[in-house]
């Protein structure tokens, strides 16, 4: 492994650690970020460069931007003055601790049949594109339609309630 | 230690860390955010099992990686909005807090 995996990898894991564990909410939605852009570096890594762009654009330039709103409208960065773990919190972090460990067992057991290194993969856009629009026309179709539904949806759920209480 | 088995390491800790922040967090957003980290690590195992594969050219991986990215980014919109909701009606995201069912 390169040495810039291992820089991608901290600075993604840092950012997820830093997002689950930083008290205020505004300080968590920017450590989510630093997370997401390392996600996207290390898709870029992985020689998938249209998934990597995919993901800047839609997670650091939609998602990140939703949660931030989502952060304000809510009042999120006053700090609660009871903690912000939930009384349940050691049997939560034992079960992270037992799925990671599960995952993490599994995957060095199977270090032997996984593949070496190999060739790097001849896939253009353009290839993504063909495939989008031939094989994959229906999931996208499906897709475009949940995508809508979606937006509607929550626009509507967001609203203001009927009986005019706001 | 080959390549693809670094990677999945690190989807794996990545999912084990969006995981404890879904259970240990008592702030929704912070729910949703856990979550988030979650789909992302799959996503990053779609990726990678597609780079080191034996047939990368038939995209499969790289195509469930991209419908993942999108439905997940519906997913992020319908539970902000599900969250903003809560808390007009309720003045609060505390999950401890939202113990009734009752409106």
């Amino acid at each position: 492994m390169t040495p810039v995996f291992y820089v991608i990898a901290a600075l993604t894991i840092a950012g997820g650690l830093a997002a689950v564990l930083l008290k205020n909410l505004v300080h968590a939605a920017l450590a989510v970020t630093v997370a997401f852009g390392g996600l996207a570096l290390l898709f870029l890594s992985l020689d998938a460069q249209f998934a990597g762009f995919a993901q800047i654009l839609v997670y650091i330039g939609a998602v990140a931007i939703l949660i931030v709103f989502a952060i304000l409208l809510t009042r999120g960065s006053d700090l609660p003055q009871d903690g912000v773990f939930s009384h349940t919190w050691l049997i939560g972090l034992m079960i992270a601790a037992g799925v990671f460990s599960v995952l993490a067992w599994a995957v060095l057991r199977s270090v032997p049949a996984l593949p070496h290194e190999t060739a790097v993969p001849a896939v253009t856009v353009h290839d993504i594109g063909v495939a989008l629009v031939g094989r994959y026309v229906l999931p996208l179709e499906i897709l475009a339609l949940l995508l809508t539904a979606a937006t509607i949806g929550a626009v509507i759920v967001a609203m203001h309630e009927k009986d005019g209480a706001q | 230690m080959t390549p693809l088995a670094a990677y999945l390491l690190v989807a794996a800790l990545l999912f084990a860390i969006g995981l404890a922040g879904a259970l240990v967090r008592r702030n929704a957003i912070l729910v949703l955010i856990g979550i988030e980290l979650m789909l992302n690590s799959a996503n990053l195992n779609f990726i990678a099992f597609w780079r080191y594969g034996p047939h990368p050219e038939a995209l499969t991986g790289m195509m469930f990686a991209i419908f993942s990215i999108a439905v997940a980014a519906a997913e992020a919109a319908v539970g902000l909005g599900l969250v903003i909701a809560i808390y007009r009606h309720a003045q609060t995201t505390d999950l401890d807090k939202m113990n009734r069912m009752k409106g």
